[in-house]
């Protein structure tokens, strides 16, 4: 720009653009409760799920009948196993919902009645087999030396967090861009606007921007806690880290804005970002590793932003990964952020 | 020097022809108002001037330039008010004119736009809790940020208690006092004729007539009015047979 320009006191349009988003964000009291609030509650809930140690025991219940006391004892005698008790009939219920991993009937031999899908009830059914096996008289040919290593870092609550730090990235950055632009749209705003000499390049850009500021507490928070309450140790750098989420904010900005660009009501906006965001939750590994899916559905999952974002954060903080090892993630949330930016200012409608 | 021309403007919506050959001319630093009743094609017009409504038909020459070729300096140089816009009403006054101000490289500076509206008092008030008058004094003050050469208003004072309209009135004799040019709608015909140097009655897409608010009660003629002064009201019944305010 020359110098004789002369904003009356404004600063650049970029600047009041961005300060207005940020204004009308800080003056929301329920939005910024959600904002902060929202991955806070998240990682309490599961610091309670899921508390340091890992050593949870299996849950068994044993079915009434003849040979019950014998097998109740032999169980007892098993510190990793915990045995509950059933009232009769109960059984089936207990073990659909999960109150037993595994459910013994007694006799000879004895039934297991187990979900073989759940991991816990195939580990408790490996250990009711082999404690059972060997109160009946089997003798083992050998005992293994055992070196039980607590790796830190390698706990499920570790690999958890930078998940929850993406969800909340996620988010945070699309309901908050989406939610602004449609309501401008409904009051006639954006038509102001764009009737004025606004750069409309420039409104779409300090959507974005005005929400980066938020960024700090919003992926801040979860990790604050995760280090300080749950011991999570962070192997990379924090400038890695702060890199990693603005490339994260600027992704899933884009993807807002292009949710936001036609939508003209609430209602639309809210189906739209819960299509696109839904479907990330559960696909792009933040509760579960993404690699569980089937191969041909890989290439799709992986090309994700929030997979990308997630994938990311986690080598830098559990392997610390330096920027370098992280590039092919980095670059994916690039594109999702400028190719969703161009494309939202293409089809965007002002009026 | 023409400030706006516009010449057989055409704008369909589907069916229904908002806009049908309308042809008039605004002199620099005339107020010009379109009158008309509600669905007469005044919206329409004065969006496709604004640039904002592309016209299916016709010509558009503002301050001697077309918006294809010209949109970025006209923006400059226009000043507008919306009808139904509603600003931020989490931001304040002082915090909504300092944004519009912000896109014009010159203008007025955030304290003369609010000395002029007078909401001095209000700078720091929130938009949500300002009253009907005094929003719309906001949003003409936005559309006076970058000191037009030229102000456009859709309806200015639709909703208004008469108090704030003689407000808002007088605001834009200061406007002109200083040399600006005025394009406004309205359904009322006090303000037109209070405020218009010229008026163009729109009916139905297009001007049926064209004049100064006293001219055109003129030539209503003595016989048609008995009991009052001629109003404009007056000339809309005798060209349409219908009254302005009907739906």
């Amino acid at each position: 720009m020359s110098g004789s320009v002369d904003r009356g006191g404004a600063w650049h349009p970029l600047v009041e653009l961005a300060l207005a988003r940020l204004r009308e964000f800080a003056r929301e009291p329920e939005a910024v409760f959600w904002a902060f609030i929202f991955p806070i509650l998240m990682s309490v809930t599961m610091a309670l799920a899921f508390p340091g140690s890992g050593n949870t025991p299996a849950v068994v219940g044993i079915e009434s009948g003849p040979g019950a006391a014998a097998v109740r004892d032999a169980l007892r005698r098993e510190p990793g196993l915990q045995v509950r008790e059933i009232p009769a009939g109960d059984e089936a219920r207990a073990v659909r919902e999960g109150e037993v991993h595994l459910l013994v009937v007694p006799g000879d031999p004895p039934t297991y009645r187990f979900d073989p899908a759940r991991d816990e009830s195939r580990v408790a059914r490996l250990l009711v087999d082999a404690t059972l096996k060997k109160a009946a008289g089997r003798v083992d040919p050998w005992s293994a030396r055992e070196e039980t290593l607590q790796v830190p870092g390698s706990r499920y609550v570790d690999w958890l967090i930078p998940g929850i730090v993406g969800l909340s990235i996620m988010g945070t950055s699309m309901w908050g861009i989406g939610f602004g632009i449609v309501q401008a749209r409904m009051r006639k705003l954006l038509k102001r606007l764009v009737a004025g000499p606004m750069r409309r390049r420039e409104y779409l850009i300090a959507q974005v921007a005005g929400r980066l500021v938020l960024l700090a507490p919003e992926a801040g928070v979860p990790l604050v806690f995760g280090v300080f309450v749950l011991r999570m140790p962070i192997q990379g750098s924090i400038a890695a880290i702060a890199v990693v989420c603005l490339a994260g904010a600027l992704a899933f900005g884009g993807v807002g804005l292009l949710l936001a660009s036609r939508a003209r009501t609430f209602e639309a906006i809210s189906g739209l970002m819960n299509l696109a965001t839904v479907p990330m939750w559960v696909v792009s590994g933040v509760f579960f590793s993404a690699t569980h899916f089937p191969q041909p559905m890989q290439p799709v999952i992986q090309a994700l932003p929030l997979t990308a974002l997630v994938n990311a954060l986690r080598s830098v903080i559990l392997e610390g990964a330096s920027l370098q090892n992280v590039m092919p993630q980095l670059a994916m949330l690039g594109a999702w952020g400028f190719g969703t930016f161009a494309l939202a200012l293409r089809i965007f409608r002002w009026r | 020097m023409v400030c706006v021309r516009c010449t057989n403007l055409l704008k369909r919506y589907g069916d229904l022809v908002a806009v049908n050959g309308l042809t008039f001319v605004v002199e620099r630093g005339e107020c010009f108002g379109l009158l008309g009743p509600n669905g007469a094609g005044k919206t329409t017009t004065i969006e496709i001037l604004e640039g904002l409504v592309e016209p299916d038909g016709g010509d558009v020459e503002i301050l001697g330039l077309r918006w294809k070729s010209h949109d970025r300096e006209l923006r400059q140089r226009l000043g507008v008010q919306l009808q139904e816009t509603q600003f931020a009403d989490k931001l304040t006054v002082e915090e909504t004119l300092r944004l519009f101000r912000s896109f014009y490289l010159r203008g007025r500076t955030i304290e003369e736009l609010l000395r002029v509206v007078e909401l001095g008092p209000k700078r720091h008030s929130r938009v949500g809790q300002l009253s009907g008058g005094q929003k719309q004094r906001l949003a003409v003050a936005c559309a006076l940020a970058g000191d037009p050469d030229l102000l456009f208003l859709d309806e200015p004072t639709t909703g208004l208690d008469p108090q704030s309209r003689r407000q808002l009135w007088s605001l834009l004799s200061d406007f002109r006092r200083q040399g600006g040019t005025v394009v406004l709608t309205t359904h009322y015909m006090d303000e037109a004729e209070t405020l218009c140097d010229r008026v163009a009655i729109v009916d139905q897409g297009a001007v049926i007539a064209e004049g100064s608010p006293r001219d055109l009660i003129a030539q209503l003629g003595a016989p048609k009015v008995v009991t009052h002064q001629g109003t404009l009201e007056d000339v809309f019944v005798a060209l349409t047979g219908r009254h302005l305010r009907e739906e």
